[in-house]
């Protein structure tokens, strides 16, 4: 890789294709929080290749907000697999670049989504403002951390799940605007991905609330301590579907169709799904999700299809520019 | 922007030591000024610096050392240094060039030309990333040609080379020439026109060759001109952070260059490893500051004030 | 090269060095730029209007304008200061100061970025007890001031909020008074002061009415210098600015917004705003540095 590096430069040119067969690099482009998951995950899988074919393969990753990633893969960021934190995001790669075909969702089980998580409430420890559910972060003096639903994947999931409670329980797209409106009043920081939103409550200790990814929020459990912070489960949430695919026009290219392909079905293998609840995220086999029961806990989601009508639709009602998001904000 | 204000032509010897008394200012209002001026520094920059190195050190010693354990922070620093080696370069030969040509002769356009070299130091960062991302993205104008390019004609062949340039090594090196531009020729503009020409037609009339003429006379004369401009364009290389942020895609152990992974690594909750790199960013920066003076001071011994 | 008017040189290397340089700033500076007047010109300019007149970009603009023009009335006042203590006095350690005053220029953005926030955020060294005077500062302000719209700055932080941005650019922008300072203060003639003590002025006098005049065009230089600077920083403000919409979102920071939602030509609309700009900028700084050189031959 060195070697190939100093090449580079002296070429000005990268040499694509790796200097032995036996190494394959993938690189797999991806959003903020998942960092600790595919560390796991591509040490499991680059074992599983060796031992299945003999090659040794080594996946480089890349984190940002999830649709500043898209728009990276779109300007040529040579992704392998995308694994992204929602459909729309994937979508991109098809409505802008032409990378994927329009189907791709349907290549892989469960709308392409190996594992599932959901948005809860990260609080400091003690609750030391109560909070229950999600009328009691629109309060006035509660301070919100949630990045930026432009750029972040999981602020959208955010935006959605405020939405959807807030249509549920007032009963109009009137009310529910004002409430998201109020709950955004509320937000001092706008980081645009996911990871910059945690650090900012926690390592900066700003905000009384951080709405964060189900996954993410256990992570700071994990690695701060349940000392210092408490996860708070709302009544109702959202079914996030963080989703993957392969980058057909790029492994086309690279000749890593056949070990991007094995790549992804790995993470629906028992070892993938293992591997994915142990990073807290809700894995899809049942028997891996009845064994981590106890972890996840239960809460009403909605669905971005039966409740949103699919992710082109709700993107293009609240996230594209004039959308709700910006009427909101502008307002 | 370093250029305008830095410049070693510019620096005049000092005499602080020697002024008339009846032009001294009160004793308290030498308080105060020293107080006041003391004091901002200290705020503004003595403490920034100490909180990188103290907030590296937070966790002992060990901690500090073993941040520079990781592949990525090692494959980080590499990339870094290798920026800066065709970066600086790059940019000395121009510099000099440019020098040359604006220092030596008189033409028409001579200060546009001037203010056209001036212009990196005034676009944002951000906009010399976006610019080569226009050009270089797969959205952009060349992009489609290139790499993953499928162009009716020549898509094929490109195809076979695989060249990147945005999200890779390339990308990442013009976009740090772009913002590092005019420090070299900043630096030598100033000094070679208060030198003349003189020496060199000397040199020319006693039958040395235009090359010889360059490298036994100007060279010699520009060479603290020169060291300094690259040590302030070598500082300003190594330590881009917006433009390169646009053009990198930020693969770990790829392409993210110091100041990105001190993001990264900031973002993921490792702060003491995210002030550990920048620590020795802020070395670079202290050893910069240390060589500058240095010059400064030789510069001033080999060219005692008029 | 038919713009070769006068060429009074008989050294060799003109059209090698002339068309190096003109290559070499076409290939890496003026097409890449081109670029985005290019990518812009495709637009009409109602919609270019419309890209560039949002109200999220007014505020953005009227934020990084507004603070940078702060930092650098700030660096203007202080690092006349220091400029004028480092020529006229002298103290141990001067060389040492004088030299770290280049620190913004060496130290990369992003470590003065993060650097910042470790000192000021409200868990920070300086932050811990800045903060909550800060915070009653301003409300005292609001009360007591209430001409001024403190409406913006109410229970702010210092940083994740304006002020950091503040305090960023302050740091990026400080050694631009400084070094255009120095050269000018060290040149002045103590027989003008000296004259001017003789004829009676007292020192506050002879300050006000002798000095400063002296200094202003070199000051104004620094000042713009600093100003310019300041609203295309991005690397230390980003980590600092808490980035929230309309309130303190830098405009660089909008640009690649715009460009992570496929809005390229939003993105590059903003950038030749900020080009020209900048164009704008850099034409005054030189003619401020043309008249200043003119003032003092006389």
């Amino acid at each position: 890789m060195k070697f190939k590096i100093f090449l580079t430069v002296l070429l000005a040119s990268a040499l694509g294709a790796a200097a032995s067969a036996k190494t394959i690099t993938l690189l797999n482009v991806s959003y903020d929080p998942t960092r600790e998951l595919y560390v796991d995950f591509n040490a499991a899988f680059a074992k599983y290749w060796k031992a299945k074919t003999g090659d040794d393969v080594t996946v480089k990753q890349s984190h940002a907000g999830s649709g500043a990633q898209a728009r990276a893969i779109n300007d040529g960021l040579q992704a392998d697999v995308a694994t992204l934190a929602l459909a729309a995001d994937v979508d991109a790669l098809y409505n802008v670049g032409k990378l994927v075909p329009q189907d791709w969702q349907k290549r892989l089980p469960n709308n392409s989504a190996p594992y599932t998580s959901t948005i809860v409430f990260l609080v400091r420890k003690g609750n030391p403002k109560g909070i229950k559910d999600w009328d009691d972060i629109v309060k006035p003096g509660v301070t919100i951390v949630t990045p930026n639903p432009k750029t972040s994947g999981g602020a959208r999931w955010n935006y959605l799940a405020a939405w959807g409670y807030a249509l549920k329980k007032y009963g109009s797209e009137d009310k529910a605007k004002e409430f998201v409106g109020k709950l955004f009043k509320n937000v001092p920081v706008l980081d645009s991905g996911a990871r910059g939103s945690t650090t900012t409550f926690v390592q900066r200790e700003i905000g009384d609330v951080a709405l964060s990814w189900e996954n993410e929020a256990f992570l700071v459990l994990k690695e701060y301590g349940a000392d210092k912070f408490e996860v708070v489960v709302p009544s109702l949430s959202i079914l996030a579907e963080p989703t993957v695919t392969v980058v057909d026009k790029f492994v086309k290219k690279k000749g890593t169709e056949a070990v991007a392909k094995a790549y992804l079905d790995y993470l629906y293998s028992d070892e993938g799904q293992e591997i994915a609840a142990r990073n807290f995220y809700r894995p899809r086999n049942e028997t891996v999700a009845a064994k981590y029961v106890k972890v996840f806990p239960k809460l009403t989601l909605l669905t971005i299809d039966a409740d949103f009508g699919g992710w082109t639709k709700a993107q293009k009602t609240h996230f594209t520019d004039g959308g709700v998001f910006d009427q909101i904000y502008l307002k | 922007m370093a250029g305008p204000a830095t410049s070693l032509a510019a620096k005049p010897a000092r005499s602080g030591a020697g002024t008339p008394r009846v032009i001294r200012n009160p004793l308290w209002v030498r308080v105060v000024f020293m107080t006041l001026a003391l004091g901002f520094l200290a705020c503004f920059l003595v403490l920034p610096l100490a909180a990188v190195f103290a907030e590296a050190l937070r966790k002992g010693i060990g901690a500090y050392f073993h941040s520079f354990a990781d592949p990525d922070v090692h494959s980080a620093i590499r990339l870094t240094l290798l920026t800066a080696a065709i970066a600086v370069p790059a940019n000395l030969v121009f510099g000099v060039a440019a020098a040359w040509c604006i220092a030596k002769y008189d033409f028409r356009g001579k200060s546009l030309l001037v203010t056209l070299i001036d212009l990196p130091f005034a676009v944002s960062p951000v906009i010399s990333g976006l610019i080569y991302m226009l050009i270089f993205g797969l959205q952009g104008w060349l992009g489609p040609y290139l790499g993953a390019g499928d162009h009716p004609w020549f898509g094929e062949w490109f195809n076979q080379q695989d060249i990147k340039i945005v999200f890779a090594v390339p990308g990442i090196v013009l976009a740090t020439i772009f913002v590092t531009f005019p420090f070299v020729a900043r630096e030598l503009i100033p000094l070679m026109q208060t030198q003349g020409n003189d020496e060199e037609y000397a040199a020319l009339t006693l039958g040395a060759t235009g090359w010889q003429t360059f490298w036994r006379v100007t060279v010699p004369n520009i060479k603290w001109g020169l060291f300094y401009g690259v040590i302030l364009c070598n500082a300003r290389a190594m330590g881009e952070f917006g433009a390169v942020s646009v053009v990198s895609g930020k693969i770990r152990g790829e392409t993210t260059t110091m100041p990105l992974h001190i993001e990264i690594l900031y973002n993921e909750n490792n702060s003491v490893a995210a002030f550990a790199v920048a620590s020795l960013l802020a070395l670079l920066a202290l050893v910069t500051l240390v060589l500058k003076s240095f010059i400064e001071w030789r510069h001033a011994q080999s060219r005692p004030a008029v | 090269m038919s713009s070769v008017a006068s060429r009074r040189s008989v050294l060799p290397g003109f059209g090698l060095s002339l068309g190096f340089t003109l290559a070499y700033l076409g290939l890496i500076v003026l097409i890449p730029l081109s670029a985005a007047f290019i990518k812009t010109s495709g637009m009409t300019w109602a919609e270019f209007v419309a890209a560039v007149a949002s109200p999220r970009l007014i505020a953005s603009y009227k934020l990084s304008f507004g603070i940078s023009l702060l930092a650098a009335i700030v660096n203007a006042f202080f690092g006349g200061i220091v400029a004028w203590v480092l020529v006229r006095y002298t103290f141990p350690g001067r060389r040492v100061v004088d030299a770290l005053v280049d620190l913004p220029f060496a130290l990369p953005t992003a470590v003065a970025g993060i650097a910042l926030c470790a000192l000021y955020a409200r868990n920070g060294w300086v932050g811990e007890w800045l903060d909550p005077i800060w915070a009653g500062g301003i409300k005292w302000l609001s009360t007591h001031v209430p001409w001024i719209d403190w409406a913006g700055w109410l229970g702010s932080k210092l940083a994740y909020d304006r002020p950091g941005i503040f305090l960023a650019l302050t740091f990026i922008g400080l050694p631009f008074v400084v070094r255009t300072l120095q050269p000018v203060l060290a040149e002045l003639e103590p027989e003008l002061e000296e004259a001017a003590a003789t004829l009676g002025a007292n020192r506050w006098q002879t300050m006000t009415r002798v000095i400063f005049p002296e200094l202003l065009p070199a000051l104004i230089t620094g000042f713009a210098l600093a100003f310019a600077r300041g609203i295309g920083e991005y690397g230390s403000v980003v980590f600092i600015a808490g980035n929230q919409p309309l309130h303190s979102e830098i405009t660089p920071l909008l640009i690649i917004t715009k460009l992570e939602q496929y809005d390229y030509r939003g993105a590059t609309a903003i950038a030749v705003v900020m080009l020209v700009t900048s164009f704008l900028l850099l034409l005054l700084i030189n003619l401020l540095q043309k008249w200043s050189r003119r003032y003092y031959r006389l």
